[in-house]
């Protein structure tokens, strides 16, 4: 028997010896591998009597196991040496700007026309669009602009030359003042009830600290029949309470006029600018924000509609404006300066909800 | 439209505070547009009296005074050279708010005197730049009041914002009468003047076209003098902006702005025979007050007499006929004119005068004769004379209608109710006529026609703020609402573009004219109907026909200031036509500089034509087509590069192109840097297909795919989309991809030749593909290359 302990103390010194995987892997064939010491001595077990092959036999095998979890625990110690090792040498400085990835920005406006537009479909409005080259009738007259009435010089309008062919407000085409104009589209080719919103470029013949000769408008549209100013004032105190964010926000409705509306209607909302600062909400001041009005009966009769059985209600407002009070932009032209630095500033994420 | 508040109390007696006054007038629809009040700057400031003043001890250019205030005397350490024992000025107490300054005055002690306040000067108070020493007030100035009243400042002015329609208010008295509708005081009723002719008017007055001037009155005043007019006079119009000019011509300007009632004075003795109003000649002239020459022409009024044309009627006068400083006697015209034809005129001319913007707006008909007498008695007040009789001819056109109104539409339309009596009492308060519920309009109204009329009138008089804010939700039958495909299209492509790098920009619609030729606005002849006829300035003087140039001059801008990796886009409109049908929406991007930045991962890389295309194929990908079979071609516009640049068609639609801006372009527009740019026509794009939300079942193959790698030498100029074509074409089910991993010049290949590296990916369905027939398509596909292309199989 003390030649198996000399066997198993040798083995156990070479398995310890092993200083790697490899190494250790020879001492396995070295053991008990087919040529090894141990599956050597098996092979001799059939020369052995019965009882001393039994004997022997059990020996052998626990042998056999104790070597082989002797190698398994040398491996799994040198399996972690290597590993330790390895992530010893393997760093790297977390530091290091990861590698670049573009990103755009969606523009203020589209952001601004999205969250209306939002609003509104909540309250049952589907957004429609319209030419912007159009003529003086979509532009004014089918609006109740009364010919030559200064409110149409009040317009400031870009003209493009005479339809040939055509008379009257037909012939004068013009980029159109106001996104009015698709009421009448609308009201043209649907019936009612209407319910729209139409946002879009507006074209006027100004160009200032405070205007551009291109700008943004969003019209609404409502036509109905038991519809009346406080529909409209319920309508708009609700739209400006969502979009400015603010639950206590003053508002005021006062007389104005435009063509296409009577009564007309323009809404303040409070604001405050105390310390220089301008904060829209509770204040001492008020804000201009959107002209409204109930539809002028004239309107939908130029557009097919019968002003005894329906009635409705309008408004419009400046994009741009809006934009600028509720992001604190403060310069209407460096909205179409497509200055990059601006882009990235005010402009919007492209992940960034609505 | 500017009065002050004393003007506006000269016709109103009220009790009601400016600050009433001011709610009220927005309230009503004469929104506040300013109110300039200077006696509330200095409130707090009195005259003071300087009882005593001695030289400071300790400094040599200072005074010590004592002032008295009215209510006490104080102590006041001043500087100003004039200060001295007896005069009278204006003292600012301690805590009073200097403007000039801009400090709050505190108790001072200056080398050991205490100074309770200041005595201003001009400069101190922003009256003027004045600073040689403190304003010294008349002697016999009241100790105590306000130093504002004595300066004649205690008189605010308000600017309100006349809408169009309210022409009555374009006169302080018909402020008056909105305000004292609006229960804000009583309208003081106007002096009844008639002043009789003492000789018959020498000049008589034909009318040749009554619908554009259907009443005019004249009066011949003798013997009157032109003088500077009297200072209340000179106050009135200065305090509302105006300078005085001379008596006569400062009357006219005072009817104007008190009584919306604009007038004319000729000087009587360079008239020539009687006055003829008729429409101008093509052909003639006038010098007008303005000192500019106008031609006239057909449909102008022309206020004539032998002379020719003396004044344009409604608008401005003429000079020939002007009075001055020598002017004995006056010919006085009050007329009405109808407002359509001097908006014509007016705009034709491009005047603007006071008398035209009341006249187009409308003027009271019917005050016309009172007017003149008023006029009249006011002139033989100031200027003495004596006054012919009235020459009338024609007469005051009724503008007044009859509106049939039913007190309960008022609730239909403004969702609450006013009782009959109340609604009643505001019309009559506004001069409405009742005849049980017929309502005959007032004449000085020339804005209303009908039943929403009447409901505003009663609606601005009783408060807006009383109309409810009645809840307001979806129509309960109605369906959610969801954008059209071309509205999520381009939200859709937005959002694409900026998660791929780019910024969305927003350009102007119209560009400079030889910019628009290089990008094809005369492409289908139609510049000259897409250029405005009054641009307003060269930069915005024709429609875009390709959002192309304005994101060039966009990225070059930026290039400028010194980011020169730029990637913007716009989606927005190109027009193609003037019609209704013919603005596109389109999405264009326009890229320069490096697609990726040098970073110590990787080198930087310039952007390419496959930059822009990829974000073509992502953007169609996003508006649901099938991006893996496009019909690609080479044959891009003009503005591209013919070699580096691509045409997407879907059958003979063109959907898209994308490539390099052609050199010439660029160096048209000095730049000198590459731009990638792409257009995608949105409206262009098909409409999805998908009938149903069902997506086809997933049926995954239970084998894994195997790769080949293939090798061909084509001819430099087969497109390698043809490769690729040629080989998915040899087993549709078989092979799911190819793709396309080297193209390569250069040594080892012959010149005119290239070397096209494919990855062809097979995935079996069935079974596992055995070696055999691997080399079977392996054969196939070489073989196919090389019929379709050419292609030999690289050894």
């Amino acid at each position: 028997m003390s030649n198996l302990d000399t066997l198993k103390k040798e083995l156990v010194d070479t398995v310890k010896a092993a200083n790697d995987i490899s190494a250790l892997e020879e001492v396995r064939v070295t053991a008990l591998g087919k040529k090894g010491k141990v599956t050597g001595m098996m092979k001799t077990l059939g020369s052995l009597g019965p009882e001393e092959r039994k004997e022997m036999g059990q020996a052998l095998n626990k042998l056999k196991s104790e070597i082989s979890a002797e190698i398994d625990s040398r491996a799994s110690i040198l399996k972690e040496q290597a590993l330790n090792a390895r992530l010893k040498d393997e760093k790297i400085d977390v530091t290091l700007s990861p590698r670049p990835e573009m990103s755009g920005t969606i523009h203020p406006i589209t952001k601004t026309v999205e969250e209306i537009s939002a609003i509104f479909a909540e309250m049952g409005f589907a957004v429609a669009e319209g030419p912007e080259i159009e003529d003086e009738f979509h532009n004014f007259t089918a609006l109740n602009f009364p010919e030559e009435h200064p409110a149409r010089q009040m317009h400031d309008t870009f003209y493009l030359p005479d339809v040939e062919g055509k008379t009257g407000d037909e012939a004068k085409r013009l980029l159109r003042t106001h996104t009015s104009t698709v009421q009448v589209h609308v009201m043209q080719n649907q019936k009612p009830p209407l319910r729209v919103i139409v946002p879009g470029r507006v074209y006027r013949d100004d160009y200032d600290m405070t205007h551009t000769p291109m700008f943004h408008q969003i019209e609404g549209l409502l036509v109905d029949k038991e519809i009346n100013m406080g529909h409209l004032k319920g309508c708009l105190v609700e739209f400006c309470k969502r979009f400015f964010e603010v639950d206590e926000l003053p508002t005021r409705f006062r007389p104005s006029f435009f063509p296409f509306t009577e009564p007309s209607a323009e809404m303040d909302i409070g604001c405050s600018r105390a310390g220089g600062e301008f904060k829209i909400g509770a204040g001492e001041g008020w804000m201009e924000i959107l002209g409204c009005g109930m539809v002028h009966p004239n309107v939908l009769k130029n557009c097919g509609i019968d002003p005894n059985e329906y009635q409705g209600f309008a408004f419009g407002l400046g994009v741009e404006r809006v934009a600028m009070l509720k992001y604190g932009i403060p310069d209407l032209r460096t909205f179409f300066e497509s200055d990059i630095r601006w882009l990235k500033h005010y402009g919007f994420g492209p992940m960034e909800d609505v | 439209m500017k009065f002050s508040l004393s003007w506006l109390k000269e016709y109103l007696d009220t009790e009601a505070s400016l600050e009433e006054i001011s709610i009220k007038l927005t309230a009503i629809g004469l929104e506040i547009e300013d109110i300039e009040d200077r006696a509330k700057a200095m409130e707090g400031f009195v005259v003071g009296h300087v009882v005593a003043a001695e030289k400071h001890p300790d400094a040599d250019k200072l005074q010590c005074l004592v002032v008295d205030t009215g209510t006490e005397k104080l102590n006041v350490v001043c500087g100003a050279p004039n200060a001295k024992k007896g005069m009278k000025g204006v003292f600012a107490p301690v805590g009073s708010y200097i403007p000039g300054l801009d400090v709050v005055l505190k108790k001072g002690n200056i080398r050991g005197k205490d100074s309770f306040g200041m005595m201003c000067s001009e400069k101190e108070l922003l009256l003027s730049d004045s600073h040689e020493g403190v304003i010294e007030l008349p002697e016999e100035a009241p100790i105590g009041v306000a130093a504002a009243k004595i300066l004649g400042l205690d008189d605010p002015i308000i600017e309100i914002n006349l809408t169009p329609n309210r022409g009555d208010c374009a006169g302080i008295y018909g402020v008056a009468r909105d305000l004292a509708a609006a229960g804000l005081g009583t309208l003081k009723p106007l002096k009844e003047e008639v002043v009789k002719g003492i000789f018959e008017n020498p000049v008589s007055i034909s009318l040749s076209n009554k619908d554009a001037c259907p009443h005019f009155i004249g009066r011949y005043i003798k013997g009157v003098k032109n003088e500077p007019s009297p200072q209340w006079l000179q106050d009135r119009l200065r305090s509302i902006g105006q300078n005085p000019i001379s008596t006569l011509v400062d009357i006219t300007n005072y009817f104007t702005i008190a009584f919306n009632r604009p007038l004319h004075v000729f000087d009587a003795d360079k008239l020539s025979g009687n006055i003829d109003v008729r429409f101008a000649r093509s052909g003639e002239k006038l010098a007008a007050l303005d000192d500019q020459e106008y031609d006239l022409s057909d449909g102008m009024i022309a206020i004539c007499d032998d002379s020719g044309v003396i004044g344009l009627g409604g608008i401005i006068g003429g000079t020939s006929t002007a009075v001055d400083e020598n002017t004995k006697n006056v010919y006085l015209e009050c007329a009405y004119f109808d407002p359509t034809t001097i908006a014509k005129t007016g705009q034709k001319l491009k005047i603007e005068s006071d008398a035209r913007y009341r006249f187009e707006r409308g003027i009271d008909p019917a005050f016309s004769d009172k007017g003149a007498e008023m006029a009249t008695a006011m002139i033989l007040d100031l200027c003495g004379g004596t006054a012919s009789e009235n020459f009338v001819a024609g007469k005051a056109p009724d503008i007044t209608h009859t509106i049939s109104y039913k007190p309960e539409i008022f609730e239909k339309i403004s969702g609450y109710v006013i009782e009959e009596l109340r609604q009643k009492e505001i019309l009559e308060s506004l001069g409405f006529e009742l005849s049980g519920w017929d309502i005959k309009t007032p004449s000085w109204r020339h804005d209303l026609d009908g039943t929403p009329d009447i409901v505003e009138e009663l609606l601005r008089i009783d408060g807006y703020d009383n109309i409810p804010a009645t809840p307001f939700l979806r129509a309960p039958d109605q369906a959610l609402v969801v954008k059209d495909l071309l509205q999520q299209r381009v939200i859709d492509t937005r959002r694409l573009l900026a998660t791929r790098g780019l910024s969305e920009t927003i350009t102007y619609s119209f560009m400079e004219s030889d910019k628009s030729d290089l990008f094809g606005v005369n492409d289908n002849g139609y510049k000259e109907s897409l250029t405005l006829v009054n641009p307003i300035s060269a930069d915005f003087a024709v429609m875009r026909p390709s959002l192309l140039p304005n994101l060039i001059d966009a990225v070059g801008r930026n290039i400028d200031r010194g980011y020169p990796d730029i990637s913007l886009f716009e989606v927005g409109g190109v027009y193609k036509t003037p019609e209704h049908d013919g603005q596109l929406t389109v999405a264009a991007g326009l890229r320069s500089g490096n697609f990726e930045a040098r970073h110590w991962s990787q080198e930087a890389r310039a952007a390419d034509v496959m930059d822009v295309k990829a974000d073509v194929v992502a953007i169609l990908k996003t508006c649901g087509l099938n991006t893996d079979s496009l019909q690609i071609s080479t044959d891009a516009p003009h503005w591209y590069h013919p070699g580096r640049s691509g045409v997407i068609r879907l059958g003979k639609t063109v959907i898209a192109y994308f490539g390099e801006i052609h050199p010439s372009i660029l160096s048209t527009l000095k730049r000198d840097e590459n731009y990638l740019g792409f257009e995608v026509f949105l409206d262009h794009l098909p409409k999805s297909k998908k009938k149903s939300t069902t997506k086809p079942l997933l049926k995954p193959s239970l084998f894994q795919p195997l790769s080949r790698d293939f090798a061909f030498l084509v001819n430099i100029d087969v497109e390698a989309e043809k490769l690729a074509r040629a080989i998915k074409g040899v087993d549709k089910n078989l092979i799911t991809e190819v793709e396309i991993f080297d193209v390569y010049t250069g040594k080892g290949v012959d010149d005119g030749k290239k070397s096209v590296a494919l990855a062809v990916t097979l995935q079996p369905v069935k079974k596992t593909m055995t070696d055999e027939e691997i080399t079977t398509l392996s054969t196939k596909i070489i073989e196919s290359v090389e019929k379709k292309t050419g292609g030999v199989l690289r050894g």
